[in-house]
């Protein structure tokens, strides 16, 4: 009998969504297969089995709560990995089955059974500890171990730092209630929301709870929305000539390095901050102070079935422009698929979102706090510009690009946009940074 | 010959006080039990040549020595007869009702209870040899190796009637005229004292500088000034470095700086040097389990050993050896056995030497302290301040308290005096609830008893024991 547990997903996420069950009691597991889809505040995501087995026993349904550690299912082993178990052994010990033979079901210390608990907290090491007694007394060191919790961790409350089996109940029901984010105290300060009319009075309605990723964004947004002020500054650039230049080399580049218009411009943003450090930082207000970034990491929003998502892309100074756009090509695939990692979404010093393809133009984008700027792309458009006496048809790219004005002035946010819309129509500029613009 | 093997789902080998704990624990929990012993009942070295005997002849040895004292009270007792065999009888009955006793509770809880000695071949198996010739095997889930520890024998002492280790002093055979106590640990002096009590001449020697080696020496003080009266000399430093047995006499070589006359004769020698823990001959080289360099079994927390079928408690495992040790490890051994979220974690094992004045300790001693580098404030209230002590002519007694000085917390407990090894349950209590001296102080105490002691050390701890002046520096 094996427990299949619900594994660590990346920093800080302990708790998830569960949003569908791949599996069901007698289904033929393998390793590697997913089992249940999760969603974490960031991003849906498929939960594989570490094991071959057939499942005796499913433990989530479609709506829990699911921490990290906590048993999706049980199944029966049928590789040939049979390992020790979380089960708590049967009480009393049962007799050898044959009497010559070694007892199999060796008494692994009951790891403190807690498989049997009805939350997840951190287990006690297998081995009992031998050591220093913790100023509690017996009976409160018994509950502790009852419950599964280190009393060393435990803060005694009482005269002299004396452990009470309160303290011990108090540190057991703060672990399960701590918040799965473990920052509550950056939550915004929710302005109460008004009371909803009766939408039935005007005819049918139909009602949804919020996914985790809708509410996770929700919270992100009006955060970003109510506490930056923000300016949206708009520009465009001729991008015929690099368009034609990125068609002819994608006929001799595999379909899944194809350069991309995202691409290229999430590389030259990454020279564009190298040049205007201003917009690569975050502001520290709690401490008056400014965090210039020393990376360059590319946010790049990317459209799902479940909702918007923005993978990252790492280190983009430090890549060629073939890897930058495989790179972003790889993430899209598999946030689209749901198979972003939370870490895949973390860390962006800057954010480009592309709402080209679906026909847009100009759109005030919200900065991605803790950012300072973000920068939107519209779809390029063949437009007469009048060149040399004459009309002459251009592909121009609709650019906007929003900022903190509380970091950002107007001036910076204009000088940046024009470097940016000039290097995009004379990529060439790039290689002349010795030059003054 | 040999009978169907038997099985079980636990074996408990060893009928002591830790054995039969374990044993009765553990049917109580619904497990099928086999309780193996060569004696006829469970009860172990404590019952049968241990705590229990040498308590009852303790008794009398107090009452001996308060007829005396009486003297000064204008109370004169004429010097007692002392009838041997009748004193022996009273013992042998008292250590017969006991073992009678766990023999009943054993059959009432459906232990399978075998006179006999076991030998592991495997995991989960052994063979025995039942004290009736009889031999048999039995398989078992699980095994407790209860089998304790004996007298260590000295070299060069050879065998005699005449040189007896505890066993033999308990047996009361004779009152020798002249006894040597070899070990001025506690055993030597609770068995010198009882035969001084009844009238020998004791001597007792000690290779190390003190009596009761790793005791705190302001403890030992009031045993030892009150030894020097009852016993008729203590060398300490001393050696014996030559035994010799004769048909009426034992001639002993004693070497020490305090030694003025190297050749003495005594009637009989009682060698009490300490104890060897009981390991060998188990058949513990047919399992995986590990004994370390002192002859002691190795066990984790929850006492099992590295054979994961096999727990181990008791003398066997390691000091200290006291019987309420090996108990309390017999019951955390079966509850792990039974899956339960049990370890052996005391912070106070408590240690009673049943001399005259008596001597407890519980948790931390001063030594301890000073080895492991920790800090401690010692709060001692003397018993002259106690007005229970003076009506019972024993102002001689001491209670202190270790104190942790940043949290006053009591991490030890020792007490000098007359019933002092019923006074320390409450400081087992105490460190085990990691009590602070406040408690001990606000907690009120019967007047007029000893037990007061306790809360005027703590009341000393912060300069404002009633009884005594001495205000806190």
């Amino acid at each position: 009998m094996r427990e299949l547990t619900l594994p660590e997903l990346g920093e800080g996420i302990e708790v998830v969504d569960v949003t569908s069950v791949l599996v069901s009691v007698g289904d033929t597991i393998r390793r590697d297969q997913p089992v249940i889809e999760v969603e974490t505040e960031k991003a849906g995501l498929e939960v594989p089995s570490t094991f071959d087995g057939t499942v005796t026993e499913l433990l989530v349904k479609v709506g829990d709560k699911l921490e990290v550690g906590r048993p999706i299912l049980r199944a029966e082993d049928t590789g040939a990995s049979a390992g020790a178990t979380d089960e708590p052994r049967p009480e009393p010990a049962s007799l050898p089955a044959s009497p010559k033979a070694p007892t199999p079901d060796e008494p692994a210390p009951s790891p403190v059974g807690v498989a049997s608990l009805p939350i997840a907290f951190p287990a006690v090491p297998d081995k009992p500890r031998i050591g220093p007694t913790a100023p509690a007394s017996p009976s409160a060191r018994a509950l502790a171990r009852q419950l599964g919790v280190d009393i060393l961790q435990v803060k005694g409350t009482r005269l002299g730092g004396r452990i009470s089996r309160e303290d011990v109940k108090a540190h057991t029901k703060a672990i399960i209630t701590a918040s799965p984010t473990g920052a509550p105290a950056a939550e915004p300060s929710r302005v109460p929301h008004p009371a909803l009319p009766n939408f039935t009075a005007w005819g049918p309605v139909r009602r949804e709870s919020l996914s985790g990723l809708r509410k996770a964004a929700a919270r992100n947004l009006s955060n970003a929305w109510t506490t930056i002020p923000h300016v949206t500054q708009f520009d465009h650039s001729d991008i015929t000539d690099l368009e034609a230049m990125r068609k002819r080399q994608n006929k001799r580049i595999e379909k899944e390095n194809k350069l991309t218009m995202t691409g290229i411009v999430i590389k030259i943003v990454a020279s564009a901050l190298k040049q205007f450090p201003k917009f690569n930082a975050s502001l520290d207000l709690e401490q008056e102070a400014v965090v210039y970034k020393e990376y360059f990491h590319i946010g790049f929003a990317a459209d799902t079935r479940r909702g918007l998502v923005v993978p990252v892309v790492r280190d983009v100074d430090r890549k060629g422009l073939l890897s930058v756009c495989s790179e972003l090509n790889k993430l899209a695939a598999r946030a689209r698929s749901r198979k972003v990692t939370p870490d895949e979404m973390r860390g962006a010093s800057f954010t480009v979102t592309n709402l080209g393809g679906l026909g847009t133009t100009y759109f005030s984008p919200i900065v991605n706090w803790p950012e300072v700027a973000i920068l939107g792309l519209g779809r390029a458009k063949l437009e007469p510009v009048y060149e040399e006496g004459t009309f002459q048809p251009r592909l121009v790219l609709p650019l906007s690009l929003s900022y903190d004005h509380r970091w950002i002035d107007g001036a910076d946010a204009a000088r940046f946009l024009r470097w940016l819309a000039e290097t995009l129509e004379q990529p060439l500029m790039l290689a002349m940074d010795d030059i003054e613009r | 010959m040999s009978a169907k093997n038997q099985q079980a789902q636990l074996v408990v080998i060893g009928a002591g006080p830790g054995g039969y704990a374990a044993a009765f624990l553990a049917a109580d929990l619904g497990m099928d039990v086999a309780l193996i012993d060569p004696e006829p009942n469970p009860g172990g070295v404590c019952l049968f040549r241990g705590c229990i005997p040498s308590k009852a002849l303790l008794h009398v040895a107090k009452l001996l020595s308060e007829t005396r004292q009486a003297a000064e009270w204008g109370i004169d007792f004429a010097e007692p007869r002392i009838d041997l065999d009748r004193l022996r009888a009273w013992k042998n009955e008292v250590v017969e009702g006991l073992t009678r006793g766990t023999g009943q509770l054993a059959k009432q809880r459906k232990v399978r209870y075998l006179q006999a000695r076991a030998s592991l071949v495997g995991p989960n198996d052994l063979s025995f040899e039942a004290v009736d010739g009889r031999s048999g095997t039995m398989s078992f889930g699980h095994a407790i190796v209860a089998t304790g520890s004996s007298p260590t024998r000295l070299p060069g002492f050879p065998e005699s009637p005449r040189i007896l280790d505890s066993t033999g002093g308990l047996e009361l055979e004779t009152v020798p005229k002249r006894l040597l106590v070899v070990g001025g640990g506690y055993i030597g002096l609770e068995l010198g004292s009882v035969y001084a009590a009844l009238g020998s001449r004791v001597t007792v020697v000690e290779m190390t500088s003190g009596l009761l080696p790793g005791v705190d020496r302001d403890l030992v003080r009031p045993l030892a000034s009150k030894l020097e009266n009852d016993l008729n000399e203590v060398l300490l430093g001393t050696k014996v470095v030559h035994v010799d047995p004769r048909a009426n006499c034992v001639r002993v070589t004693l070497e020490g700086e305090a030694v003025e006359e190297p050749q003495r004769i005594f009637d009989r020698v009682l060698v009490a040097v300490g104890r060897r823990p009981n390991s060998a001959d188990l058949g513990l080289e047919n399992t995986a389990v590990l004994i370390d360099d002192h002859g002691f079994i190795k066990v984790d927390g929850q006492l099992r050993t590295a054979e994961p079928s096999i727990f181990s408690i008791g003398d066997v495992v390691g000091q200290p050896m006291l019987a309420h040790k090996a108990s309390h490890e017999g019951r955390t051994a079966v509850e792990a056995i039974a899956g339960h979220k049990v370890v052996f974690e005391p912070a106070a094992i408590p240690a009673v030497v049943f001399t005259d004045p008596e001597i407890a300790w519980c948790g931390l001693t001063e030594d301890e302290a000073k080895q492991q580098g920790r800090k401690v404030t010692v709060a001692r209230f003397p018993w002259a301040a106690s007005g229970r002590a003076r009506t019972l002519g024993r102002a001689d007694g001491l209670t202190k308290l270790l104190i942790d000085p940043e949290t006053e917390r009591i991490l030890g407990v020792g007490i000098t005096g007359p019933g002092a090894g019923e006074l320390i349950a409450e400081g087992v209590l105490a460190v085990e609830m990691a009590a602070l001296a406040t408690d001990l102080k606000l907690s009120i105490h019967p007047h007029p008893t000893l037990s007061e002691t306790m809360m005027e050390a703590a009341e000393v701890f912060f300069g404002q024991a009633t009884h005594i002046h001495r205000p806190k520096r």
